[in-house]
């Protein structure tokens, strides 16, 4: 089964028409030593059904977050996602329509994407947006890129605590561009504002932190913003975008560039991907800043459309000189967080913020309060926080130990935070109920009492 | 069509789609919970009820045209038709409601489908390893270029130029230049292929790469690519697929049998995952073994048990492009579509696209100019200039008409080097009923350009927008919602 329509009929009367007497003869530019010597070792073809069967059974070897009671968050999260998301993003329309180069007939797709870029600006504080990037790691790398072109310094400045994985990403970008990755430290939860001060250089183009952080405390926004505007450098902060419906936006601190993920407006976890990135920055960096942008205009009847615009900054015109590589974005995923936003409304998004933020401090007063765990960083937090383990037991051993129970304890920091190797992030969202919350509590406890 | 007001004009203060549960836990007072965090005041996001949420995004739906309404026929974007069998499967629970942090225990399934899909992907480019991290062909190009760079900086020589035909998609040069290369462009020769001659000259001992897309964007195959990989080889470079076209070759060639060194592929081309208005993609690479050790981490391994684990660290790895591992649910589809299609089905994928390309190429051979002789693969390029010249029709305003026959227009003016080019890629899902018809309209509209060449330049005449001022777009930037009162910054 290949989805190709034509009869045999069909094939004759085309031949026919091209004058070749089979299909072979169309692929008599291969030089016969670069075509096919052996079929390929791939299994055969499946019919629907069987592989669907196959499909669920694959799907059976994994534990879903239905199936356990999930503290993980790390930077892909479990928020609840209206039916009403998927029943519009996945119509055909919008699935299965290109990259809306041909405005006539793609008004739809660019006035979601011109709704997606307002929302964006609205939740972040800042003047524009542009219609999506791979993820929160890749946004950020693009926006330390952007950083180092704009100001021609080579030295970027980075926060022990954002996401590991995005810091892994910018290191990997910024190595290929030769430019020079600086970290600073994260002593108690935070990021050490006076080393962030010492570290900034001549050759400092911008600093990077997030917030909440990956540990997941709120970092002191005007402390940093302060220092990044005193040194004169550019501040680029990565932000939970659901937290935002209770704190103060970071353009209200004034930094230059707010990227991050927005996975959890209308997208599934699905296993780490596809995500959504968004960047955001202020009106002075209309001409650098990478990626798609929609702009409203009208046709010569005066009639309101949608297009894509400042196209000159982009790969396909001005090739090796684009302010950034990207083309494919994230249109679809764009789409399901704008209806996502749309259902929900200012009241919906606050109330989700409210829940967690509730639900995730209840949790820290539970597991805080159980005989060898300790609740080591003390700053506000919104959804995640870090749990202690006494050091009589293993951290990995432990969270097996809650496996078998069905609960998904939270991220082992172990790896990315020797510091912090006898620590779980945990992360408790709208989703997670009482019931849930004190299940995991008493898990834990029965635990550490004896129950290994 | 009636104007669809944006969803900020529909908002009435109040209103909301959605039910939020009530709080289940003792609630504290958030000035407890955050001291000493300033809290947000205003959030102007929109207030509906579903209802209105519902209508507003099925009347955008309306306006916007996709494969499923019909001919999509965009050079070099492979629009095929996207199995609904397939979007069914990605929205498994046990696969869209999966933690990425979650212990290998609890993702066997995830883990041997991405070890699947990356050796069928491998196997198909005749390479020796793949990864689905890259989230799309430019990051996949991104990173084919970071891991040639991390080579040669591993075995510490200094090559500082990639070559790249001017044939090739502009993501190539700009991926080039992200990693610090020099590009240099390489001329077409008078068959539509890279010209032998420049390349010869152009390769020395500052060579680190060529990037070659094969077939061609003419939709010409490289038959000198033996030669071709033989020699930037000989000169100490590696070659670079761009597998953009994969489309025309899959099941029939491999890049890696050609002397590929690494290529790219489009999941969301070659292997049918829809393209949603612009993403999500995944643009997967398969690496031969010079390059293997530079793939990024983690990578899936199958243990000797039979089950599968992350390898995390590797020495010579570029390192992480994407957070976790890339696009997941995309990698689901790819992977459903191999299953359903195998080995035999992906030939057919391939001949069926040529056939179909040469039979649109034959039909309007004698209406429009085609600037390359020979028999194309997948797409054909044709030029407008005749209609250009004589009557001042630019494949613009054939693009345009072409949408009140009903039709998504090829891509235009690309390749660059055909003037009043007009990309065609019919893919191998469409039906000779449908090539037909496309090809009578585009046979009208030559003649349109003849007898009624105003009505060609003024078209689209039944879109729900006519031509769009792109000058008044950018001068009167307008690219977010205002609310009545907002304080608009200027650019300084």
């Amino acid at each position: 089964m290949s989805y190709t329509p034509h009869t045999d009929a069909d094939r004759a009367a085309m031949l026919e028409v091209i004058g070749v007497p089979s299909i072979d003869e169309l692929f008599c530019s291969l030089p016969i030593d670069a075509r096919l010597k052996q079929p390929l070792s791939l299994p055969s073809g499946m019919d629907e059904a069987t592989l669907g069967r196959h499909m669920r059974e694959l799907a059976r070897a994994n534990t879903s977050t239905d199936e356990a009671i999930s503290f993980l968050g790390a930077g892909v999260y479990d928020h609840h996602v209206p039916a009403v998301v998927d029943a519009l993003a996945s119509r055909g329309e919008f699935a299965t329509a290109y990259t809306p180069y041909q405005p006539e007939l793609s008004q739809g797709m660019l006035q979601a994407i011109y709704e997606f870029q307002s929302l964006i600006c609205i939740l972040t504080g800042m003047d524009l947006a542009n219609a999506s990037m791979y993820d929160g790691a890749t946004a950020m790398a693009e926006a330390a890129l952007m950083c180092v072109d704009m100001t021609g310094r080579r030295r970027v400045v980075v926060s022990r605590t954002v996401h590991p994985h995005y810091r892994q990403v910018l290191r990997t970008y910024l190595k290929a561009a030769d430019a020079c990755y600086v970290e600073i430290g994260c002593g108690d939860g935070r990021s050490d504002l006076a080393e962030l001060h010492n570290a900034i250089a001549m050759e400092t183009a911008a600093v990077l932190v997030q917030s909440p952080n990956f540990l997941g405390v709120i970092e002191d926004l005007h402390g940093i913003s302060g220092i990044c505007r005193d040194r004169g450098v550019q501040s680029v902060i990565a932000v939970d975008p659901h937290s935002l419906a209770l704190l103060e936006p970071p353009g209200a601190y004034g930094f230059d560039v707010v990227v991050g993920e927005a996975q959890s407006f209308g997208c599934p976890m699905g296993f780490g991907g596809p995500l959504l990135g968004f960047f955001a920055c202020r009106q002075n960096l209309i001409r650098r800043f990478p990626g798609r942008i929609v702009g409203r205009t009208h046709d010569s009847e005066g009639r309101r459309g949608f297009t894509m615009t400042l196209r000159t900054r982009e790969q396909d015109i001005r090739r090796e000189r684009a302010t950034s590589n990207i083309c494919t974005n994230e249109a679809l995923l764009a789409l399901a967080a704008t209806i996502h936003l749309a259902a929900l409304g200012p009241e919906g998004l606050k109330g989700v913020a409210h829940l967690c933020l509730q639900k995730a401090h209840y949790a820290a007063g539970l597991l805080g309060a159980i005989p060898g765990i300790g609740i080591p960083i003390q700053h506000p937090f919104f959804k995640e926080f870090v749990i202690r383990i006494d050091t009589r037991f293993a951290v990995p051993d432990i969270s097996r130990a809650l496996r078998d129970r069905g609960i998904i304890g939270g991220f082992w920091l172990g790896e990315a935070y020797p510091e912090y190797h006898d620590c779980l992030l945990v992360c408790v969202t709208e989703n997670r109920s009482r019931a849930d919350i004190e299940n995991f509590a008493a898990s834990l406890a029965d635990i550490m009492a004896g129950g290994l | 069509m009636k104007e669809e007001p944006l969803i900020f004009e529909k908002s009435v203060p109040g209103r909301t789609g959605a039910t939020i549960p009530t709080c289940d836990v003792p609630e504290q007072p958030i000035r407890d919970l955050l001291p000493g965090v300033q809290l947000r005041e205003a959030l102007p996001l929109p207030e509906l009820s579903e209802l209105d949420v519902v209508r507003h995004y099925t009347r955008l739906s309306h306006r916007n045209y996709a494969i499923d309404l019909g001919f999509y026929p965009l050079g070099s974007c492979t629009m095929k038709y996207n199995p609904k069998a397939h979007e069914a499967i990605a929205r498994l629970p046990g696969l869209t409601r999966l933690h990425p942090m979650q212990d290998v225990a609890q993702v066997q399934g995830a883990l041997a489908l991405i070890y699947a899909v990356e050796g069928a992907l491998a196997e198909i480019a005749g390479l020796e390893a793949a990864t689905i991290q890259p989230a799309a062909g430019a990051h996949g190009e991104l990173l084919s270029m970071m891991m040639i760079r991390a080579h040669y900086q591993s075995h510490g020589m200094e090559r500082t130029v990639v070559l790249i035909p001017d044939s090739a998609h502009g993501t190539n040069p700009a991926s080039a230049a992200r990693c610090g290369f020099t590009v240099r462009s390489l001329p077409t020769d008078s068959r539509g292929l890279t010209d032998m001659q420049a390349l010869k000259a152009g390769l020395s001992e500052q060579t680190a790469a060529l990037m070659l897309t094969n077939p061609n964007t003419l939709g010409l195959f490289e038959s000198e690519v033996l030669e071709i990989c033989r020699l930037v080889h000989e000169a100490g470079g590696l070659v670079y697929c761009d597998g953009a076209n994969m489309n025309a070759i899959v099941g029939k060639a491999r890049p890696g049998d050609m002397g590929f060194d690494v290529m790219h592929f489009n999941l969301h081309k070659t292997f049918s995952t829809p393209h949603g208005g612009g993403g999500p993609g995944c643009g997967a690479i398969a690496v031969g073994k010079t390059l293997a050790p530079y793939l990024p981490m983690p990578r899936v391994t199958r243990l000797s048990t039979g089950s599968y684990d992350w390898i995390r660290v590797g020495d010579h790895s570029v390192g992480r492009i994407h957070t976790f591992y890339g696009a997941f649910l995309v990698a689901v589809r790819a992977y459903a579509y191999l299953r359903t299609l195998g080995f035999e089905g992906l030939r057919e994928v391939a001949e069926t696209a040529v056939l179909n390309a040469n039979y649109v190429r034959a039909r309007l051979a004698s209406h429009y100019h085609i600037p390359y002789p020979e028999r194309c693969m997948h797409e054909v390029v044709l030029s407008t200039s005749k209609q250009r010249s004589k009557n001042g029709v630019k494949a613009l305003d054939i693009s345009k008409r072409l949408m009140d026959y009903g039709f998504h227009p090829p891509t235009n003016y690309f390749p660059l080097i055909v003037p009043e080019a007009m990309m065609i890629e019919p893919t191998e899902t469409e039906s000779k009923e449908t090539l037909d018809a496309f090809c009578d309209a585009m046979i009208a509209i030559a003649e349109e350009a003849e007898t009624d060449p105003e009505l060609v330049k003024n078209a689209p005449h039944s879109t729900v927008v006519g031509r769009l001022d792109e000058t008044a777009a950018v001068k009167q930037l307008d690219v977010r919602w205002r609310n009545v009162g907002d304080t608009v910054p200027t650019d300084s």
